[in-house]
């Protein structure tokens, strides 16, 4: 497949009084033509810096130390302000969280598409509204153009993040990095959206990022998996080998303790928590709640090594980790 | 099983009309003064049984946090019972109340936003004790607290340090804590674990479900997380819009709903390694509970509503299954 999106050992720091801090750590991905990647894991994993990182949207204290984006053959992630603003929201777009911080109430949502459009294409006011009818219709907002002249707040949670995947598709991107879409949503709107991305992506063949917490969600609408801890990818792979025999012990943890089993049975807990970014242990991060811990786990950092499954997973366990 | 807890033909409104000059409005001629209520229980019954977790889920909005307050007694009923263990507790009110102010307890969603932040932990935890308890001694008390402190896995060294050098998921134990403290019976969790992760979220589910073993304890749980629900529960209620849809056994609602709307509710649940679409689509959206449509709340959605549908309330109905539903379209068996 033809990759759309390369990462090469990126890695995003925080410059902060105490100290920098390395949110995002040697991260590598790669995304194919009309892919979809679930960027899973929980608060703090640093995965929407990541994301974020992916279109420079990172403000200081934060910057990119090292590493590369490679976007269609070119490295956007030393591109000058201005070039950048040129891919935002164009050739790559974001959706994010809460629709209702995302949406500017006092202006009406016509105002905002076209707002969007006319920043990246030079084109009349008329052909602009045609423009935004018809990426409502595909959201399957009724009545788009009575919408268009309306707030936000005349629209309901689920209706308002239809409008914000409707502004990520007026300039037919090739990528849209979804940073938890439906987390402030209901599930049955959740459903509803996560269907519409997922058509979407399949019928405009574009590229989905979709960043989450949630394992189910992402298990039902990407086609690979990438997992991270404490700011590194602790394994990566096709997302029914992942769901269905993952090797990190992390993963493992995070799988089992989701309850799916019988009534009543005490869940899987995983013991301790993420270590603080700042406080980050020698060697594997993952080593202090790890079951599985030998002694080099303390003090060598393992790296991403391909694994029979046709995934990658950052352990020193060979298959150890199966019981 | 006995009942611990009855809920009777429960409402709970709230009125949002603001000043009186805001309520007047002209119509026809005429200067009228009308009250704007957001209705958000409406004519709720259920009892809870001895030693079970009845599970409240619905959407938000449905009113299933406020039913909890209400029958915690932070809200007042606007009309309808509350009986706790053959006891009306809705009308009770100050020393009269206190002693079952002991033994129902609450644990809140948010475990940044429910603990004092200049309180330590010690005095969080002291404060219920002290008041409830006024003849114990200083030692006696500090006993209590470690126990609980012990049992919910919070380090009992940390006992005068401040809420906000806890983690969430410690802060949540602590939460726990207090409400245990009194040794209740009754707990009513309102999304207790919807504010923390996923590995987090099951050290508290299994804390939540020791406790209840090792105490007997009676659950109110509210969340908008149907796995969760599944795992945790005896008995689910389903709420929309105010008003109860359908009370059954865990695992008959899970694996046979009979309520149009838990059909859909529970068809849009993401499973791991599932399929993409699925769900049973419902069309528009939930209406406000300013005005709530006439008849079954949810007809508007309801892609079997009629006629009576739309002028009818429908009453809860038992089925032989045990499960109560309140649908015109399955008492008439065409649903």
């Amino acid at each position: 497949m033809e990759h759309l999106l390369d990462i090469k050992n990126l890695s995003v720091e925080f410059a902060l009084r105490s100290g920098n801090v390395r949110a995002v750590r040697d991260v590598s991905l790669s995304l194919g033509k009309g892919e979809r990647l679930g960027l899973v894991g929980e608060s703090g994993a640093g995965k929407s810096v990541l994301g974020f990182s992916i279109i420079n949207l990172i403000s200081k204290p934060g910057f990119i130390s090292g590493g590369e984006v490679i976007f269609q053959g070119d490295d956007i992630s030393k591109y000058p302000y201005e070039k950048m603003r040129r891919i935002r929201g164009n050739r790559i777009s974001m959706i994010f969280q809460d629709p209702m911080m995302t949406l500017n109430p006092v202006l009406t949502v016509g105002t905002q598409m076209k707002e969007t459009l006319r920043a990246h294409m030079n084109i009349s006011d008329k052909e602009a509204t045609a423009i935004c009818i018809d990426k409502l219709k595909k959201v399957y907002i009724p009545s788009p153009e009575k919408r268009l002249e309306q707030y936000p707040h005349e629209f309901s949670g689920g209706m308002r993040q239809r409008i914000v995947v409707a502004i990520s598709l007026l300039t037919n991107p090739n990528l849209i990095i979804a940073d938890e879409p439906t987390t402030a949503l209901d599930v049955t709107i959740q459903a509803e959206i996560m269907d519409l991305l997922l058509e979407l992506c399949e019928t405009e063949n574009m590229g989905l990022m979709l960043i989450t917490h949630d394992l189910a969600v992402v298990s039902e609408v990407t086609q690979r998996i990438a997992v991270l801890y404490a700011g590194r990818v602790v394994e990566v792979g096709p997302t029914r080998r992942i769901i269905e025999n993952p090797q990190h012990p992390y993963t493992q943890g995070l799988i089992k303790a989701l309850p799916q089993s019988a009534h009543g049975n005490r869940l899987n807990q995983i013991p301790g928590m993420m270590p603080s970014l700042q406080d980050m242990p020698e060697g594997c991060p993952f080593c202090p709640r790890c079951e599985h811990r030998k002694d080099r786990c303390a003090t060598q950092t393992p790296p991403l090594r391909p694994t029979e499954a046709g995934g990658f997973v950052a352990c020193f366990m060979e298959g150890a980790c199966n019981e | 099983m006995s009942k611990l807890l009855e809920v009777k033909n429960v409402d709970r409104h709230f009125d949002i009309s603001g000043s009186i000059v805001d309520q007047l409005s002209f119509k026809g001629g005429k200067i009228t003064r009308e009250k704007t209520l957001v209705k958000a229980v409406n004519n709720v019954s259920l009892d809870i049984r001895k030693g079970e977790t009845l599970s409240v889920v619905g959407e938000s909005g449905c009113g299933k946090s406020t039913l909890a307050r209400t029958v915690m007694g932070l809200y007042q009923p606007n009309a309808g019972e509350i009986h706790y263990d053959g006891t009306r507790i809705d009308t009770l009110t100050g020393r009269r109340r206190r002693p079952y102010r002991t033994r129902m307890q609450m644990v809140f969603q948010d475990p940044y936003a429910s603990l004092n932040p200049r309180m330590t932990v010690k005095q969080i935890l002291e404060e219920p004790v002290r008041f409830h308890n006024p003849n114990l001694n200083r030692k006696e008390v500090r006993d209590i607290i470690l126990t609980t402190m012990d049992q919910v896995g919070v380090n009992t060294a940390w006992i005068d340090n401040f809420a906000h050098e806890f983690s969430g998921g410690q802060r949540q134990r602590i939460s726990l804590a207090r409400a245990l403290v009194l040794d209740p019976e009754f707990v009513a969790a309102d999304e207790p674990i919807a504010a923390l992760d996923v590995s987090i979220q099951a050290q508290i589910l299994n804390l939540m479900m020791d406790a209840q073993e090792q105490r007997g304890l009676t659950y109110l749980f509210i969340s908008h997380d149907l796995s969760v629900v599944e795992h945790i529960s005896t008995r689910v209620a389903v709420m929309y819009l105010g008003c109860l849809c359908e009370l059954a056994d865990v695992k008959e609602l899970f694996g046979n709903p009979q309520h149009p709307y838990s059909r859909a509710l529970l068809s849009a649940i993401p499973r791991l390694g599932g399929q993409a679409g699925g769900h049973i689509r419902l069309s528009g959206d939930v209406p406000t509970p300013i005005n709530l449509p006439s008849g079954c709340v949810f007809h508007g959605r309801c892609p079997h509503a009629d006629e009576r549908c739309r002028t009818e309330v429908p009453e809860l109905l038992t089925l032989e299954s045990g499960t109560s539903v309140a649908c015109h379209g399955i008492e008439e068996g065409r649903v």
